[in-house]
């Protein structure tokens, strides 16, 4: 039996999964689903950010494309952590291909210009 | 340096404002303390933002970016690295000195001002904590912008005073960064932050979140050594006997934002207590002909979605106010709160240009699972609105039309409980 909170909509229904998958405490479909889900295959986005060459954007912030399986949140934080961004990115780029073999990319949600180590050129 | 209307601060209220009123035939300027524009979207790296205005789930730098290509894509002036140092206001302008990387100090004129320029946090001065005062306390919001802009983790073990969106966030920020968070402590039985957040950033990281609970005690000579908290009874007084001592090098307070208008300290306006930021009416126009406030430096909104939404408008009225050749004589009167209504934003209507359906936005002072919100003038409810799960963390909006209005008497907003 596993207790938690649904997050679906703001009613914030107090849920019960038992070890067949069923729900008690919900009261809509999407409520059932989601707690059937934090049973069986509990995924979360990513947003953390990865170290760069500028000196005054000294971190790029990225994140995952799609959620990733819950369990694997701080395998995901080390594999982030020896990257280094030396060049200019677009918000958008592939930062880490199929992380972890998730199939998911990590991706830039900013864009990075280098010409902001001379700061004449800030632009933005 | 004269311009048409002038932007004071370049994040989610200031980029939106200025493009709402962009228009080739207004000077229009945005001034960014900053060394670039989006303001504090750019440290909220989480996601979550911009369903109600993209109609998809983006990051804060995700939201701030489209913002920032839009508004140089129209080529609107601004300038970074650029601080507002004084407003001043003579008959037909103002008058602006600003201290910048590039234009050193300065004054700009300007027919139109708009104030943007957000919230802060409140720090450790604005709470009662007794005990050292060491490093290592610092408000959610700062140990944020150390991580998430420059890379620096401020601590290893960490405590969380106040249960606001900022402090849950950073609370699982700091878990993934490495750092052991052992606790969060809201004084109030109930946690300020949404659920979500409950969820993902404590629940996900098995962080307790101590309900009816403070600091009591701080500890350390130089750095941050322990805090201790004490269960509260239902006067917030701490009660003996349940003290919890914690290890840390850290406190982080999540207690509350304000809005950051210290810039209309050198002007004549009228202030509200209670959102402590100027007093607007349906235009957002302060009591000072020409000055817009919006945004977080107006009140302190849930979501940006809705400060892009506000700012919009401010923008657009700032315009009309540009456009407009003649002064216009104010008829304008406070929308009265009464029961457990906390605030309402605008709090004036000016019913001498009360064309328009006006947009109420409100918070309460208590929880109620349903309720009405009801519009009184002349002893006579003229509109309402059933609500379901309100909270004073959330706000709440309600529209106002002019043909609801019996009269030009005053209008009283009030909260009716169905069920607790």
């Amino acid at each position: 039996m596993k207790k938690m909170i649904c997050i679906v909509c703001p009613v914030g229904c107090h849920l019960a999964v038992d070890d067949n998958h069923v729900v008690q405490g919900h009261r809509c479909a999407r409520g059932e689903a989601y707690g059937i889900k934090e049973v069986t295959h509990p995924t979360r986005l990513l947003t953390t950010t990865v170290r760069t060459t500028s000196t005054l954007v000294p971190r790029l912030s990225v994140k995952t494309r799609e959620p990733i399986p819950k369990g694997l949140l701080f395998e995901a934080m080390r594999v982030i952590a020896r990257v280094e961004i030396d060049h200019p990115v677009k918000m958008g780029d592939i930062i880490i291909k199929n992380l972890l073999d998730t199939g998911v990319d990590i991706i830039a949600t900013k864009p990075l210009d280098l010409r902001y180590n001379e700061r004449k050129d800030v632009r933005r | 340096m004269k311009t048409d209307m002038l932007v004071i601060g370049g994040g989610a209220a200031g980029l939106a404002a200025a493009l709402a009123a962009a228009d080739p035939r207004y000077k229009i300027m945005v001034i960014e303390r900053e060394p670039m524009l989006g303001g504090i979207l750019n440290q909220c790296i989480h996601n979550g933002f911009g369903l109600h205005v993209f109609k998809e789930e983006l990051t804060g730098p995700e939201y701030a970016t489209r913002y920032v290509d839009a508004f140089l894509a129209k080529g609107i002036d601004y300038l970074v690295d650029t601080t507002v140092i004084d407003i001043e206001k003579t008959d037909d302008d103002f008058v602006v000195t600003v201290s910048g990387r590039e234009t050193g100090l300065k004054t700009i004129t300007s027919r139109a001002l708009i104030l943007a320029s957000g919230c802060y946090e409140r720090t450790r001065g604005s709470i009662t904590l007794t005990g050292d005062r060491p490093k290592g306390i610092m408000p959610a919001g700062s140990a944020q912008r150390y991580l998430n802009m420059d890379g620096y983790l401020v601590g290893e073990r960490v405590f969380i005073l106040g249960s606001g969106d900022i402090g849950l966030i950073m609370a699982r920020r700091m878990t993934l960064e490495g750092a052991n968070v052992l606790g969060v402590a809201e004084i109030m039985p109930y946690s300020n932050g949404l659920t979500r957040n409950i969820v993902q950033c404590l629940h996900d990281f098995d962080i307790p979140l101590y309900l009816s609970h403070t600091v009591t005690l701080i500890e350390g000579r130089q750095r941050l050594e322990a805090v201790t908290i004490q269960a509260v009874d239902d006067h917030f007084q701490p009660i003996p006997g349940t003290e919890k001592r914690f290890e840390v090098d850290t406190l982080l307070l999540s207690v509350g934002l304000i809005p950051d208008v210290t810039l209309f300290d050198s002007l004549k306006l009228t202030i509200s207590p209670v959102t402590r930021s100027a007093v607007v009416n349906q235009f957002l126009e302060t009591s000072v002909e020409g000055l817009f406030v919006c945004g977080n430096a107006l009140h302190v909104h849930d979501l940006v979605d809705y400060v892009s939404d506000e700012s919009h408008k401010a923008g657009l009225n700032a315009k009309a106010y540009l456009e407009r050749q003649d002064k216009v004589a104010r008829d304008e009167h406070a929308i009265i709160v009464a029961d457990h209504i906390r605030y309402v934003v605008p709090q004036m209507l000016d019913f001498s240009r009360l064309d328009a359906p006006v947009e109420l936005m409100f918070r309460t002072t208590r929880k109620a699972e349903q309720a009405v919100f009801k519009l009184v003038q002349d002893n006579q409810v003229i509109k309402e609105k059933k609500a379901r799960y309100v909270a004073p963390a959330e706000m709440e909006k309600m529209m106002l039309d002019p043909q609801d209005l019996t009269g030009r008497g005053p209008v009283t907003l009030y909260m009716e409980v169905v069920k607790p």
